[in-house]
């Protein structure tokens, strides 16, 4: 049904462009003086016939099952309802679903099945409306569009003004992504923070995000102090930069300066693979190859360390890191200005002095920045950790050690079935929101820092 | 300044003078050091790729190949009713068949242990010729089987039969009871099709990534055909028509960091408006695509407009020159012209979203399912959950399966940029 809406709503927008064509056609052809190209008057057609259906049929399609279910509830018999929660609300609706999708478990209720002719009826009938509700806008535009064709109307204007209008609404859709982050977000851990007071979210040391199944259970209380997962997570991150830092720089001075046109040739699409390979490939490769190295070598030194040390999920991710402070380590020397490269060779410094006293100290601003991107990347990145990292989390600061960090706890409370009522999947929203702030801040001072470094020799 | 001239040379320069010349060895020593260091730090990435591919292919290569067993079935009309050939007995049709190269064995025990040499796949795999070809009923027909993963895995050598026998996977006298069938001549190592014919499975010798290749078509192609008429439509206006005022700005600050928010919070996005407010279906592909599709916009905005930037002024002056409004001249000659570019950044963005995972899993779509989707609102997974939801499972068989799986990532990945490189190369045009 909805594909044949869609088709029916395309049918009308090439109709409504041929039909005005041809009638601004037969226009010139009787004489008549056009301002606007016929090739406008179709396309301004098109648009008028295509645009408002099409807004209409995507908002039904986003709306419809919402509306729809919002109806069903209203229908269900008061006795069988009353005093159930969203989430037991949501299980029977999802039952009669699959009863009405026509997979019966068991013996369900009578009042189910009878919900399910309702769901499957209201069903039928929002597609008949659909079809028919675009028919008629689609033909009701095409109507106004073709009775607007005279030799006098600004096509050309009207259809550069829809389609400008188009455009600039394209744009601001990054500002709506941003609103919509931000919002989500909000609005969860709002929701969080009404059930888990904000103070122990941000000073508790203590991360069990349990929730009581039944009501007397006290046992599992579940704590939700945040502190040794970003603990955790800076570990990974820190190891992560000991390794990326000096192999990234290393790299990025011997390729700009020392390497011959041949060897960067080669070494290049290396750093490129390593940027493109995919991080749940690196995750694997942590648990298949790097934590068991790493395990081996422990045993060998007789040190204790943990099946998944933060040295493995850090390691890794320092991998994967490095390609990315090799570019922009590159781009820095790049951005330094050649006047003083060769006043420092002039002088008589080597190539390894005018490197390491003149072009490095210069390019300092552009590799902080860069730095401080591949943080932000650290600490947001969460295939690796998922899949290298440890799941329980602790106030250390040893690497040896199993540490988890902010990612692998949002993936791990939302990962399943969720519910949005209980403070464990609320959780990891609130930590979603910190993790957004913290990339955002230090994303921020890097771009802030590198323009203004170009701006210096710009 | 007045203290410096003792140490600076004054007049000619005594070339012979030994303080002289040590002092230029250390200085050459120096650069000597940091060339080995930068030259040992590329070495290290070189390294560590060749370590990670090299990883992936000597664990992976087994898993294109599957061992077999060629069986002889006799279809029995009394085990499979014509009418009914889903109700067939064809486990029963199988054991006899496969019992039938062990015809000393009585005990029902030892008897089961030989049936589990194959797959449990074997009677599904036996129904559909039947149900494909109902006129084999009666006959006697010859029938290729999967064998399960412990002796899939003997036969290709990871298990190793050296190993004391309380250690080992397969004891002695399943091992004996294996080289029997090897003997027989049965075994055979075909080409694993079903790595790509096959949906998931619990079972190794089963699974395949029918379903995840499927889901991870249907959620790029959504990503496409969202991300990429808006990110054009986006990157024109900015580029050509917007007003230099502080929404521009804004617009422009908020899309640089966009590119850099962390992924998994874009799974937290999808999950709390797609899912939670819209009411969407949790792990389809349709929502998992609108989520990439976010996650795209920037990449392909920012490719758009420095392919709309090097189209030089002259083109967008003469057009003016003779007359096209400004829409005109970029939809008729900028646009074209700039098209190579941006295709390469889009080829590029789409590649990127190809291996995205951690939004993925958010909303939902590493759900174990047996059959891949039909349209994009079914419930699938796509190539990279697959392989996270493989690198989870506890069976042996699985780690070469995850490896092949990756490695099939790794081929559409390189495919899509060097197609990249290809339209650049051949397309694009220096000014």
């Amino acid at each position: 049904m909805t594909l044949f809406a869609f088709v029916l709503l395309f049918t009308a927008t090439v109709l409504a462009y041929l039909l005005n064509l041809r009638a601004a056609r037969a226009l010139r052809a009787g004489g008549a003086r056009l301002h606007s190209l016929g090739g406008f008057h179709g396309g301004f057609a098109a648009l008028v016939t295509l645009l408002p259906a099409l807004v209409f049929l995507l908002a039904w399609l986003l709306l419809k099952e919402p509306a729809i279910t919002v109806l069903l509830l209203r229908t269900l018999p008061e006795a069988e309802i009353a005093g159930l929660g969203t989430g037991e609300r949501q299980l029977i609706i999802s039952e009669i679903r699959t009863i009405a999708g026509g997979r019966i478990f068991g013996s369900p209720a009578e009042w189910k099945i009878e919900a399910a002719d309702r769901l499957l009826a209201m069903r039928r009938t929002a597609d008949y409306l659909m079809i028919a509700l675009t028919a008629l806008l689609a033909g009701g535009s095409m109507v106004i569009a073709r009775r607007r064709v005279t030799p006098d109307f600004r096509a050309r204007q009207g259809t550069e003004g829809i389609l400008h209008g188009l455009m600039a609404f394209c744009a601001t859709v990054a500002i709506f992504v941003t609103l919509g982050i931000v919002a989500s977000l909000l609005f969860e851990t709002i929701r969080f923070f009404q059930m888990v007071p904000v103070t122990d979210f941000l000073f508790g040391t203590n991360w069990e995000p349990q929730i009581p199944i039944r009501e007397d259970q006290i046992a599992a209380e579940g704590a939700f102090g945040w502190i040794p997962v970003f603990l955790g997570t800076l570990v990974i991150t820190v190891v992560a930069l000991f390794i990326a830092v000096p192999v990234g720089l290393m790299s990025a001075v011997y390729l700009h300066e020392f390497a011959s046109r041949r060897f960067r040739a080669a070494a290049k699409p290396v750093l490129e693979i390593l940027a493109g390979v995919p991080t749940v490939v690196y995750g694997f490769f942590a648990i298949l190859v790097v934590a068991p190295a790493l395990r081996a070598l422990g045993d060998m030194l007789a040190i204790p360390i943990a099946p998944n040390t933060a040295l493995a999920a850090g390691g890794v991710m320092g991998i994967m890191l490095i390609p990315f402070i090799s570019s922009f380590a590159d781009d820095a020397l790049g951005a330094v200005p050649r006047s003083l490269r060769d006043g420092a060779l002039a002088l008589g410094a080597t190539p390894a002095e005018t490197m390491t006293r003149v072009l490095f100290p210069a390019a300092i601003p552009g590799i902080v920045g860069g730095v401080l991107l591949a943080v932000s990347r650290a600490i947001g990145e969460t295939m690796i950790v998922v899949m290298a990292a440890g799941l329980m989390a602790k106030m250390t600061l040893n690497p040896l050690d199993s540490v988890t960090t902010v990612t692998v706890q949002i993936v791990t409370l939302l990962i399943g079935d969720t519910a949005f009522d209980n403070p464990k999947t609320l959780a990891a929203f609130a930590l979603g929101m910190m993790l957004f702030i913290v990339t955002l801040l230090i994303n921020i001072l890097a771009l802030r820092i590198v323009r203004r470094y170009r701006e210096i020799y710009d | 300044m007045s203290d410096t001239p003792h140490t600076a040379p004054r007049g000619r320069i005594d070339w012979a003078d030994p303080a002289l010349s040590e002092r230029l060895r250390l200085r050459k020593r120096r650069q000597f050091w940091l060339k080995a260091l930068g030259l040992g730090a590329v070495g290290v990435a070189a390294l560590m790729l060749f370590v990670l591919i090299a990883s992936l292919v000597v664990t992976g290569y087994q898993a294109f190949r599957q061992t077999h067993a060629t069986i002889e079935v006799n279809i029995d009309p009394f085990q499979v009713d014509p009418a009914n050939i889903r109700g067939g007995n064809f486990d029963d049709i199988i054991e006899t068949a496969i019992l039938a190269y062990f015809p000393d064995v009585e005990a029902p025990g030892e008897q089961r242990e030989i049936v589990r040499i194959l797959s449990d796949g074997a009677e599904f795999q036996l129904r559909d010729r039947v149900l494909d070809n109902p006129e084999l009923i009666g006959e006697r027909v010859s029938i290729t089987v999967p064998l399960s993963d412990p002796y899939d895995l003997l036969n290709k050598g990871l298990i190793d039969r050296t190993t004391p026998e309380e250690n080992r996977r397969l004891k002695d006298d399943q091992i004996a009871r294996f080289d029997t069938l090897a003997e027989a001549g049965i075994i055979s190592q075909p080409l694993n099709t079903a790595l790509i014919t096959n949906a998931d499975s619990r079972f190794p010798e089963l699974a395949g990534l029918k379903g995840a290749l499927v889901g991870s078509f249907y959620a790029l192609a959504t990503c496409f055909l969202l991300a990429f008429p808006v990110g054009i439509g986006a990157a024109i206006y900015l580029e050509e028509f917007a007003p230099k005022n502080r929404l521009s700005d804004l617009i422009e600050i908020n899309i640089n960091n966009l590119a850099a928010v962390p992924s998994v919070v874009f799974g937290l996005l999808a999950l709390a408006v797609f899912i939670g407010w819209f009411g969407l279906p949790r792990s389809a592909p349709f929502v998992g695509g609108m989520t990439l599709a976010l996650m795209t916009l920037p990449t392909i905005i920012i490719a758009t407009r420095a392919a709309l930037k090097a189209v030089p002024g002259s083109i967008r002056e003469a057009a003016l020159g003779v007359g096209a409004s400004r829409q005109q001249v970029v939809f008729q000659h900028v646009l074209p012209l700039a098209m190579p570019g941006i295709l390469t950044g889009t080829i590029i963005g789409l590649a990127q979203a190809l291996g995205e995972t951690a939004p993925l899993l958010l909303i939902g779509m590493n759900a174990f399912i047996t059959s891949a989707p039909e349209t994009p609102f079914d419930s699938a997974t796509a190539l990279p959950t697959q392989i996270f939801i493989w690198a989870d499972s506890p069976e042996r068989g699985f780690v070469s399966r995850t490896s092949a799986a990756i490695l099939v990532l790794l081929t559409f990945l390189v495919t899509m940029n060097a197609l990249a490189i290809f339209l650049r190369s051949r397309f694009e045009r220096r000014w």
